[in-house]
């Protein structure tokens, strides 16, 4: 069980506190109709799924309730850093 | 017949002595004895049979790398079908109580005759990996003959076949610093850390704390005298029989305690065992090291066993092995167990070395101690089956032999330092060549590894073989590397011919290293032999993976709390007491049960249903709909917000007003829907499908928080705040009228589709009139501590008009009779709002909703999609199955073009007929036109309805 | 290669089985291939093998970073079934069924394929409604699958609790007698030694570290450890490493690698006769010829490439096992193990052509692959071969995902109201 820094609570909690979001800094078109149907399925679908280091998203389900960032190294499953929803990619 | 107790010695407490039989047969040893050293004490030698051969065997180890011994201990039942049956456990890990049943395993009849036996006759016929490679002809014997064959040969022990009487208990534990090992190296490490004032927890997986000292007198004192230390500390917590099972992520490791299983049953109380999820600062790894066997022909002759084995049953619990005991050792510390044995009283006749030289002061104190020394010789040959009557060895092993008259044969063939738990936490390892062994190298969290785990223990000097040398071809010798799997040298060895070369094939097409003791002896003697049939360094064969658990753990351990009412807890609402005392029968829906009917006079489903729909119908029925989800959005964009989400524009709804909202995901697929209110110009009561409640919560959430921040808007869960009655049918008002203050309920100051806020039976409500019945009808939502008194007055208030309470059952079929749609019945995750008829819902001006844009993906529209249409059976009486499939030509061969199934289907009492819906390709195109569902033995035809409703098309029962 | 048969085994053994050959050689890489395929598991192999041996295709090399058979193949629980729902998956899973009836012939190797039949309990009316659908569209594609009481289910699999006042009491189940378990090393073990027999090149130990594109865009080899090896046609079938693989050609694919754990309890006797999943439980279990119960878990939450998962995912499968199997407390846990399953966003598998010229993929089977594997091998050698999928892998493109025809088993199944 994974132990993640919570940078809202500014505390390390255990991972059952907490829902994976997926790949970070995939915002969603201010205007979708404008988007070709490739453009819209890479929005939708398309993820880099690296092998190391990844930015994500979790949300602190039970705990505030807030959503963040993190960067993991998917090998390893060690947590780089966390940081607030709306940070600049790391 | 050839161990015996020793007149004195060892921690067994011999005034107390303890009465228990194996294989029905009466022993006695005494508190403190394993099952195991309290059987060779009594002379029993053997104690199991092999895996594949059913070869006799006796006990290897004396700890949890024994793969011989497995026992089945019963700890008596409870009551028909209720037992203690536990099978595979290690004797030497068994702690002897008053009346331990146990019996011996894999033997038909007994443990001494076994027919299984005949495997071993036959075992050249069985090599490593023979079933690939026969059990082909005819084809369908492989199941019905030559699997059930081989299965029942296998498996050891047998499973229990009742429930567990047993209870389980599991906690969490955090502290600055683990040890996991109680030796001395990790009394130590604990002593130290807990120097430094933090929380330690230290675990050992014996009844007592000292690991290998327990096996040297010298050192007793020092440990009683640390453990002593520890125990006054009040910082530190000791844990004895309990097995750090595994190492997880960011120092998180599991661990099991032992808590009644080593006393009698009838001492027995509480839990049986205990689950630590502990998280640790740093872990500190002081798991010790474990002897390896030495491979040679005879190897596994009940008598022959580690070292480490034999010097325990002396030293810890005063047992001798043998009447005449020989040690064969490449390495010291053979040397010095035989001194060990030898003092404790033990009859050691000689100890053979194949190296030529061993340190001048061992081979001294062993000369002197009356032992004959055999320098540069090996044994070729262990006479005996069921027990050791000779040995047989030879200069070099090749050399020309000599007989020596022995019943035990203690094998010395070096350490491998336990570093699984390392491993688990994906520390690298290092090759050691002084061990032979692979060491902790770099660790990959915040722990270390101490004492001999580490490589840092003074274990002597020795040698690190494959096998010793002997006389005969490997492939004409039985020298085993896995003794429970019957993994031979030469096993290994054909494994390398046949071309498999990583360590890993090795491993899988030998079954080395793959039995309940996971290869704790057999590994590293693995590596080496692949090593020399491959001609290659042990480093680049690889290493395969330690994976938890440590040792075999029980089920009922690892589950934690989560079985019996505690698995998943069962979500009620404040009315499922009233159904429950009714008779209702109920239905689990997501987490929660819903009451599905209320039976009345030995009804069945179907009379009760078709009575509750009547009662609604033509008077009025109360329906719990309190697991509805609930969402209170507020804010100053909460519309806006709603807008966004919903497919359906939000914006121009008045206060006081519904709406009905459709919910896609960003792929255009329904998710969910319902009708929520808008109370004020900034909030609104949003309500969700009972499943789909923390799935829209977290959605809504998520889109809040990282797309439109902006937008100022708080989203709370009101599920279980609100409990909500349905009052539906023509007399609902005058059902609700008398309990209901500071609501207008008059039509025109109330219409269908709005909400008002007043009091009802004295508390405050959020009345909904809305309906899923399609008759004129209330949703009364009132605070849950207020819901069951609300209910039972609205019951009460009821009774003059006929109210009839109902269940889901009859609020499906109610609903079906109107069309409305149920979102995941008939709409299934692949359904788009024009699939499912709901084009009207769809904001078509929006510029933008979840959803929107994939819906002008080009086969979002294209022609052939499901869609949900109506159904009506030829025969009116015939009721569809839910999910019968729909084709247009039934005697068309299969595979057969499907153009959709059936979602729902009832009786209605009240239009007298079945009717259905489901979705069809092109459905609403099909109006009219006959399909076919075929089913087995016959098809049934029906006709398509583009409309879905089947009652009251006008709505004129709603606005009353 | 030699023959393998009961009489060989006779006769081998009076000479100690000193002449068995190697089962697949170990070779070094040529400069070129007419194909190659990365990835040596069950999938990659058996593409191989159908190559050479339907499509006259020889020339072909195995190109695999570890050991054969390594990845998800040696670590999965080797449940085979193909009562799927949608026509397209129903089809695929059951030609692969079907190529799993006599593949032990066809390969002269044992891969152990038994017919216990897979067992899927209802626990809800929501189940029994989304199960009838199965078994109705199941029989008329000509797919064994039929409803059984709870009795029935009993009766099929003794340990099974059916007390109507468990949590989730079971309301029945649907069988798939067809369905069953097979040897998992055995099929990568199997289809290596035909493969090579035939002239297939395994490569083991050696990493793909780059795909070469010509000026065209077209494939015109791979980069690895050992040297670049040319190939006109590539076909990648690397499972959990997909999305690596593909970034070297400048692909980017719809694609997620989450853990997925499994464990095995010690063996015991025969108590377990076939197998039995429950979706609403999250449980599968069956028992091995070794006597092993073979227990799969549910994937964790985040992505991963460690092969690792967390602890309370075994918890929770443990307590599902359980709770439909009481029997099982006093059982014990011997081993678990992770393996990468790529997923794609609707659950179904990728099998077919990419925008690469001769870049061929066969991926996104998230925790269904062990099943489909000597069909979607076939069906990989078929693509490769005229470069042009079968009619069966032919609705499993890469592109439905930008059209919307999804095939989406999960979202028919799942979702509770």
């Amino acid at each position: 069980m994974l132990l993640i820094h919570c940078p809202y609570c500014e505390e390390d909690r255990p991972e059952v506190e907490f829902v994976y979001g997926g790949e970070a800094h995939i915002a969603r078109p201010l205007d979708p109709a404008t988007l070709s149907d490739e453009e819209w399925e890479h929005y939708l679908y398309i993820r880099r799924n690296p092998r190391g280091r990844h930015h994500e998203r979790w949300r602190h389900t039970h705990g505030c309730g807030r959503f963040f960032n993190a960067v993991r190294d998917t090998v390893s499953d060690r947590f780089e850093q966390t940081y607030k929803a709306g940070e600049p990619r790391k | 017949m050839s161990g015996y107790r020793l007149p004195a010695g060892g921690r067994v407490n011999r005034a107390a002595p303890l009465d228990f039989t194996f294989d029905g047969r009466a022993h006695s040893g005494f508190a403190g004895d394993s099952l195991a050293s309290a059987l060779v004490a009594s002379g029993q030698m053997l104690f199991g049979r092999s895996f594949k051969y059913h070869r006799p065997r006796g006990i290897l180890g004396m700890g949890t790398e024994e793969p011989n011994a497995l026992v089945t201990v019963d700890r008596g039942g409870a009551g028909p079908g209720w037992g203690r049956r536990t099978p595979n456990l290690r004797a030497p890990s068994v702690p002897l109580y008053q009346g331990l049943t146990a019996q011996s395993q894999n033997r038909y009849p007994s443990l001494k005759f076994d027919l299984g036996a005949v495997n071993d006759r036959l075992g050249a016929f069985f090599p490593a990996g023979f079933y690939n490679k026969t059990f082909m002809w005819p084809r369908s014997a492989w199941e019905k003959l030559y699997e059930p064959a081989i299965r029942r040969m296998a498996g050891l022990g047998a499973s229990p076949t009742e429930r567990d009487p047993d209870h389980y208990d599991a906690t969490y534990a955090h502290c600055e610093v683990l040890v996991v090992g109680g030796g001395l190296a990790g009394i130590d490490a604990a002593l130290a850390a807990a120097a430094d004032g933090g929380r330690v927890i230290l675990i050992d997986e014996q009844d007592e704390l000292g690991g290998g000292a327990l096996s040297d007198q010298a050192l007793w004192g020092e440990v009683a005298d640390k453990t002593m230390a520890l125990r006054r500390l009040g910082n530190v917590m000791v844990l004895t029989r309990t097995t750090a099972f595994g190492y997880y992520h960011q120092n998180f490791v599991g661990a099991v305690e032992q808590l009644t299983d080593h006393l009698a049953p009838a001492q027995a109380s509480g839990a049986r065992e205990r689950l630590w999820r502990i998280r640790a600062g740093e872990v500190i790894l002081a798991q010790g090291a474990i002897e390896r066997p030495l491979v040679f022909d005879g190897n596994d002759v009940p008598g022959v066993m580690l070292s480490s084995a034999g010097r325990a049953l002396a030293v810890r619990y005063g047992v001798a092995v043998g009447r005449a005991v020989a040690v064969m050792a490449v390495h010291d510390s053979g040397w010095r167990d035989a001194l060990a044995l030898k003092a404790a009283g033990v009859n050691v006749v000689a100890v053979i070395d194949l190296r030529g030289e061993v340190a001048a002061d061992l081979v001294a104190a062993v000369r002197g101690a009356g032992i004959a020394v055999h320098l540069g010789h090996a044994v070729t040959q262990v006479a005996g089956r069921h027990g050791v009557s000779g040995v047989t060895f030879a200069p070099g092993g090749t050399g020309q032999g000599q007989q020596l008259a022995v019943d035990a044969l203690l094998m010395a063939g070096g350490w491998t330092p336990t570093v699984h738990l390392w491993s688990h936490a994906k520390g690298s390892l290092r090759w050691d060549d002084t061990w032979g062994a692979y060491l902790p190298d770099v660790a990959q969290e915040n722990c270390r590894a101490v004492g001999a785990g580490a490589g840092a223990w003074d274990m002597g000097a020795g040698l690190a073989l494959g096998t010793l040398p002997g006389p005969k071809p490997i492939w004409q010798t039985k020298a085993f590397v896995d003794f429970q799997n019957d993994v031979k040298a030469r096993d290994i060895d054909l494994a390398v011919r046949e071309g498999m070369r990583s360590i890993e094939h090795i491993k899988r097409y030998t079954t080395n290293g793959m039995a309940t003791d996971q290869g704790k002896t057999s590994n590293l003697n693995g590596l080496q032999i692949a090593s020399g049939s491959l001609s290659k360094p042990v480093t680049d064969i690889g290493l395969t993976t330690f994976r938890p658990p440590y040792t075999p753990q029980t089920f009922g351990a690892l589950m934690g709390h989560h079985k019996d009412a505690l698995f998943q807890p069962i979500r009620k609402t404040v009315i499922d007491g009233w159904a429950d005392a009714r008779g209702a029968v109920f239905e689990n829906v997501a987490q929660w049960r819903r009451a599905r009917y209320f039976p009345q006079g030995g009804e069945d489903m179907h009379a009760a249903v078709a009575r509750e729909c009547l009662a609604v119908r033509q008077q009025v029925g109360m329906f719990d709909a309190s697991t509805l989800g609930k969402i209170e959005v507020v804010g100053p964009d909460a519309a806006e917000f709603l807008n966004r989400m919903y497919t359906n524009p939000w914006k121009a709804l008045a206060p006081g007003r519904c709406r009905y909202g459709l919910l896609l995901r960003e792929d255009g697929f329904i998710t969910d829907d319902g009708v929520s209110a808008r109370l004020a110009p900034d909030r609104f009561h949003l309500t969700t499908t009972t499943g789909g409640a923390a799935r829209v919560l977290a959605m809504m959430e998520d889109y809040l928080q990282t797309e439109w921040s902006d937008l100022d808007v708080w989203l709370t869960s009101t599920t279980e705040q609100w409990a909500v009655i349905a009052v539906q049918g023509p007399l609902a008002r005058a059902v609700i009228a008398p309990l209901v203050e500071g609501i207008d309920l008059a039509p025109g100051a109330f219409p269908h589709m709005a909400i008002r806020e007043g009091t009802i039976c004295g508390v405050p409500t959020r009345l909904f009139r809305v309906s899923f019945t399609g008759e004129l009808g209330y949703e009364v939502n009132v605070p849950a501590e207020h819901g069951r008194m609300v209910w039972e007055a609205i019951h009460a208030s009821g009774q003059a008009h006929g109210i009839t309470p109902y269940g889901t059952e009859t609020m499906h079929v109610l609903r079906a009779e109107k069309g409305y749609v149920i979102v995941g019945q008939d709409t299934d995750g692949t359904l788009t709002p024009d699939d499912a008829g709901m084009a009207w819902a769809v904001g078509t001006k929006k510029p933008d909703f979840v959803g929107k844009r994939s819906l002008a993906r080009p086969d979002m529209s294209a022609p052939g999609r499901k869609q949900l249409v109506g159904l009506l059976t030829e025969d009116p009486q015939e009721v569809l199955e839910e999910g019968a499939q729909i084709v247009a030509d039934p005697d068309q061969p299969v595979p057969m073009t499907m153009l959709g199934h059936v979602t729902s289907s009832y009786h209605s009492a009240t239009l007298g007929r079945s009717i259905a819906m489901a979705v069809i390709a092109d459905g609403r195109a099909r109006d009219g036109q006959v399909i076919h569902v075929p089913m087995p033995g016959r098809t049934i035809r029906a006709r398509v309805s583009a409309s879905t409703v089947f009652y009251d098309p006008q709505g004129s029962r709603l606005d009353v | 290669m030699m023959r393998f048969s009961g009489l060989n085994l006779i006769a081998q053994a009076f000479s100690g089985h000193q002449s068995w050959p190697e089962q697949w050689p170990d070779k070094a890489p040529k400069a070129a291939y007419d194909v190659i395929i990365v990835g040596a598991g069950g999938h990659g192999l058996g593409a191989a093998y159908y190559l050479a041996a339907k499509y006259g295709i020889t020339n072909v090399a195995v190109i695999e970073k570890g050991w054969l058979g390594g990845g998800n193949t040696g670590r999965n629980t080797t449940i085979i079934r193909s009562n799927y729902l949608y026509d397209e998956s129903a089809h695929l899973y059951d030609h692969a069924v079907k190529l799993w009836d006599g593949l032990s012939q066809e390969l002269n190797y044992n891969v152990m394929y038994s017919k216990r039949g897979v067992l899927m309990l209802a626990h809800n009316v929501h189940d029994i409604q989304s199960f009838k659908r199965h078994i109705h569209a199941n029989r008329l594609n000509g797919v064994d699958n039929e409803w059984l009481s709870p009795e029935e289910c009993q009766a099929y699999c003794p340990p099974l609790d059916i007390s109507p006042n468990a949590r989730h009491p079971v309301l029945g189940g649907a069988l798939q007698r067809r369905g069953g378990t097979a040897r998992h090393d055995s099929v990568a073990w199997g289809y290596a030694r035909k493969a090579t027999a035939l002239g297939v090149d395994i490569i083991q130990n050696c990493a793909v570290t780059g795909i070469r594109r010509g000026p065209d865009g077209a494939v015109l080899g791979v980069e690895t450890e050992r040297g670049f090896i040319g190939a006109k046609k590539i076909g990648v079938s690397a499972a959990g490493n997909t999305s690596v693989v593909m970034n070297m050609a400048g692909l980017q694919f719809p694609l997620e690698s989450y853990p997925l754990q499994a464990l095995v309890s010690e063996p015991v006797k025969p108590i377990f006769p076939c197998v039995v999943m429950s979706n609403t439980v999250h449980a599968y279990i069956s028992q091995s010829d070794k006597g092993e119960l073979v227990i799969g878990a549910g994937t964790d939450q985040y992505t991963s490439y460690s092969q690792r998962g967390a602890f309370h995912i075994i918890e929770h499968t443990l307590a599902a096992i359980c709770e439909i199997f009481p029997i099982f407390t006093r059982m014990r846990m011997l081993r678990t193990w992770g393996g990468i399953v790529d997923v794609t966003p609707d659950r179904s598998p990728i099998l077919g052509k990419t925008p690469v010229q001769g870049l061929y993929v066969n991926c996104g089977w998230g925790t269904g692959g062990f099943k489909a594997t000597p069909g979607a091998a076939d069906l990989l050698a078929h693509t490769i071969a005229h470069d042009a999928p079968h009619a069966i892998n032919a609705p499993f493109t890469l592109d439905r995902f930008r059209n919307g025809r999804m095939i989406d088993e999960a979202a028919a199944a799942a979702v509770a109201h």
